[in-house]
C-alpha cells in the first residue's frame, strides 16, 4: 500500500459521490481530489456536510452511491481492519476533539502509537509534541479538566503523533481565541511543509485569509449539496 | 477462495488462536487501561461466575454420584436374589436344607448360603436396633443366591421351590431395582444437563454484562476507531477483563463448592445415597475443570458480543 501512495499522488479521492443519512440526499455527484502534499480548505455554511465530507474521507462513513478511494485503495470494498489501518495514516482533529476521559492527556496524545503497537516511539515524541502544542505542563492532567484550546490543541497532537501521511481537521479553531488559532494554523502549515497533506474545514474565513499569506492554499465551498472550487475570498 | 480447507491453514489458525489466547492472559495493560474501570458490571460477573461455579460443582458431584449409584446397584443386585423361609419352628430347618439342596441342582446359581442369625440381626438393625432378640420373634430365615454368569430361570425355579419347599418366596430384586437403576440413570443425565444449562446461563449472563459493559462505553469505541484500532484490539481490552473476572470468579465459586461437598456428613456405603453425594479419588479433578471453562466460556461470549457490537455499530 505503501509503495502504491507513492505512485499515486492522490492520497483520497472521491468521485461522484452521494450521501445522505437515510432520508434525503445531503450532497450527490459531488468530486473530490486530495493532491499529496497540498493544503486545502473546505468551507461552507453550517449544516452544509463538511463533517460528512470529511468523514467520508477518513472512511468512518462510507458513501451512498459513487467512489472513493483511500491511498489507491476502493473504500468500499475495504474490510474493517483495511479501514483501521488507512485510519493510520491519516490524522483527524475531531470537531469535538474526542478523548478518553479517564486517561491522563499525554496517553490520550499517545494512543494512536498505542494501537498501532508502537508504544515504544512514544516518548521521545511525546515530550516534543508536548512542547510543541505548548502542553508540557498538562500532560498528567485529565481531557475533561482542560480549556477548549487546549483540547484543540492536544487533538492536533494526537493526530499527528504517528507522522500520518494526511492530517484532517474539522474546524479545529472552532473554540479558540484568534491568537490560538494563529497557533494552531502555524502548526498545520508547518506540518505542511513537511510533506503532510492537510485538508481543514473551517467556516472561519480570516482564518484561511492568514494561511494563504504562509501557503498556497487552495478553498473548496460545500454549499446546496455542490462542491465549488477556488471559492473567492 | 477455494473453499477446500487447507489442513495447514487450519493448523496456523489454531496456532493463532492459542497465541491470542496466551497474549489475552499476559495482556497489554496499556490495551486494558483504554477501557475504564466499571465497578458494577466487574463485581456482577464475579458474582455471577461464582454462583454457577458453584452450583456446577453440586451438578458434578451429582451426576457422578448417582453414576456410581447405578453402576453399583445394576452391577452387585443384577448378581444376587434373596430366597425367605417362612415355616413354623419345627419345620424352619429342614425346608432350610430342602431349598438349599434345590438351590444347589439349579443351574445358574453359583452358590447359596443361609445368613446366620449375627447377619440377619445387622440386617434388621437399622430398624429394631441392637440386640434383637431373634429366638423370640418368627423371622423368616434368609438365603442368599449369588447368580453366575449366565443367571437362572427364575420361572422354574419358582415352580420347583412352591413343589418342594412351600415357605419359600424368591426375591431376585428386580421389582425394585430396574427402577432404582432407571431413577439413578435419569438423575446423572439431570446431573449432566444441569451443568450444560448452567454453562449456557453462565454465557448468556457474561454476554449481557458484556454487552452493557460495550454501550457504556461506547464513546471509548469511538475514540480507539477514529486513532485506528482494529475491531480485535478494541475487543481484547473487555474480553480480557470478563474472562479474567469469571476466570476468578470462578475460582472463588469452586473453591468454596469443593469444600461444601468435603463437609457433607460423611457415612458408610450402607447409608446410601445422600451421604454419597460427593468426590471420590480421581474425582475431585473434575470440580477444577470448571474455572477454566467458565473462562473459556466467557472469553467466547464477551468476544463475540464485542465483535458483533463493533461490526453492527456504522
Ligand atoms: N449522524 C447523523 N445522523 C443524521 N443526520 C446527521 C448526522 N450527522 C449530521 N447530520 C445532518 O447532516 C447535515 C450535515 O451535517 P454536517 O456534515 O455535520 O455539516 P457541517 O459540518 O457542514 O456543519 C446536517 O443537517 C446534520 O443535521
Ligand atoms: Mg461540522
Amino acid at each position: 500500500m505503501d509503495q502504491r501512495a507513492k505512485e499515486d499522488p492522490r492520497v483520497i479521492e472521491l468521485q461522484d459521490v452521494a450521501y445522505s443519512y437515510g432520508g434525503a440526499e445531503l450532497f450527490a455527484g459531488l468530486t473530490l481530489s486530495l493532491a499529496a502534499g497540498s493544503f486545502q480548505f473546505l468551507t461552507g455554511p453550517s449544516g452544509a456536510g463538511k463533517t460528512t465530507l470529511l468523514r467520508l474521507c477518513y472512511g468512518d462513513l462510507r458513501a451512498t452511491a459513487g467512489r472513493v478511494n483511500l491511498f489507491g485503495a476502493d473504500a468500499q470494498a475495504m474490510t474493517r481492519d483495511d479501514v483501521a489501518m488507512a485510519r493510520r495514516r491519516i490524522g483527524v482533529v475531531h470537531q469535538d476533539c474526542q478523548f478518553l476521559d479517564h486517561l491522563p492527556l499525554a496517553d490520550n496524545i499517545a494512543l494512536p502509537l498505542q494501537v498501532a503497537g508502537r508504544s515504544m516511539e512514544a516518548q521521545g515524541n511525546l515530550d516534543d509534541l508536548l512542547a510543541w502544542v505548548g502542553l508540557t505542563a498538562q500532560a498528567a492532567q485529565l481531557p475533561p479538566q482542560l480549556s477548549g484550546g487546549e483540547r484543540q490543541r492536544a487533538a492536533l497532537a494526537r493526530a499527528v503523533i504517528t507522522s500520518p501521511d494526511v492530517i484532517i481537521a474539522d474546524e479545529p479553531t472552532g473554540n479558540v481565541d484568534w491568537e490560538m488559532s494563529q497557533r494552531l494554523l502555524t502548526l498545520l502549515v508547518e506540518l505542511n511543509r513537511m510533506g503532510k497533506t492537510v485538508l481543514i474545514a473551517t467556516h472561519d474565513m480570516n482564518l484561511i485569509r492568514a494561511a494563504k499569506a504562509q501557503v498556497s492554499a487552495s478553498v473548496l465551498r460545500l454549499k446546496d449539496g455542490r462542491l465549488q472550487a477556488g471559492a473567492a475570498l | 477462495m477455494t473453499g477446500r480447507v487447507d489442513p495447514r491453514d487450519l493448523a496456523i489458525r489454531a496456532l493463532g488462536a492459542v497465541q491470542r489466547a496466551a497474549a489475552l492472559l499476559v495482556g497489554d495493560p496499556q490495551a486494558d487501561r483504554t477501557v475504564p474501570p466499571t465497578g458494577y458490571t466487574a463485581r456482577l460477573t464475579v458474582f455471577t461466575a461464582g454462583a454457577m461455579a458453584f452450583l456446577a460443582v453440586f451438578a458434578i458431584a451429582l451426576s457422578l454420584a448417582t453414576g456410581r449409584l447405578a453402576d453399583r446397584w445394576s452391577a452387585e443386585l443384577a448378581r444376587t436374589a434373596t430366597l425367605r423361609i417362612s415355616a413354623p419352628v419345627d419345620q424352619a430347618d429342614a425346608q432350610v436344607r430342602s431349598a438349599l439342596t434345590v438351590l444347589e441342582q439349579t443351574p445358574g446359581i453359583a452358590s447359596a448360603r443361609a445368613l446366620t442369625d449375627d447377619e440377619t440381626r445387622v440386617l434388621l438393625e437399622p430398624w429394631f436396633g441392637p440386640d434383637l432378640p431373634l429366638d423370640a420373634l418368627a423371622i423368616p430365615q434368609l438365603i442368599e443366591i449369588v447368580e453366575d454368569a449366565d443367571g437362572y430361570d427364575a420361572t422354574g425355579l419358582r415352580a420347583r421351590l412352591a413343589a418342594e419347599v412351600p415357605g419359600a418366596v424368591l426375591d431376585d430384586h428386580t421389582r425394585w431395582r430396574d427402577p432404582l437403576v432407571a431413577a439413578a440413570n435419569r438423575l446423572r443425565a439431570l446431573g449432566w444437563t444441569a451443568l450444560l444449562l448452567i454453562g449456557a446461563a453462565t454465557a448468556a449472563m457474561i454476554t449481557l454484562a458484556a454487552q452493557s459493559a460495550l454501550t457504556a462505553n461506547a464513546q471509548v469505541i469511538r475514540v480507539m476507531r477514529l486513532v485506528g484500532a482494529r475491531d480485535a484490539y478494541i475487543a481484547r481490552a473487555f474480553v480480557r477483563r470478563f474472562t479474567l473476572r469469571a476466570g476468578a470468579g470462578a475460582l472463588a465459586g469452586t473453591a468454596a463448592g469443593m469444600l461444601a461437598v468435603a463437609l457433607m456428613p460423611g457415612g458408610d456405603d450402607a447409608t446410601g445415597f445422600l451421604t454419597d453425594l460427593g468426590f471420590q479419588g480421581a474425582g475431585w479433578l473434575w470440580p477444577l475443570l470448571v474455572p477454566p471453562l467458565a473462562a473459556i466460556v466467557a472469553f467466547v461470549a464477551t468476544r463475540s458480543a464485542a465483535l458483533r457490537t463493533l461490526r453492527t455499530e456504522a
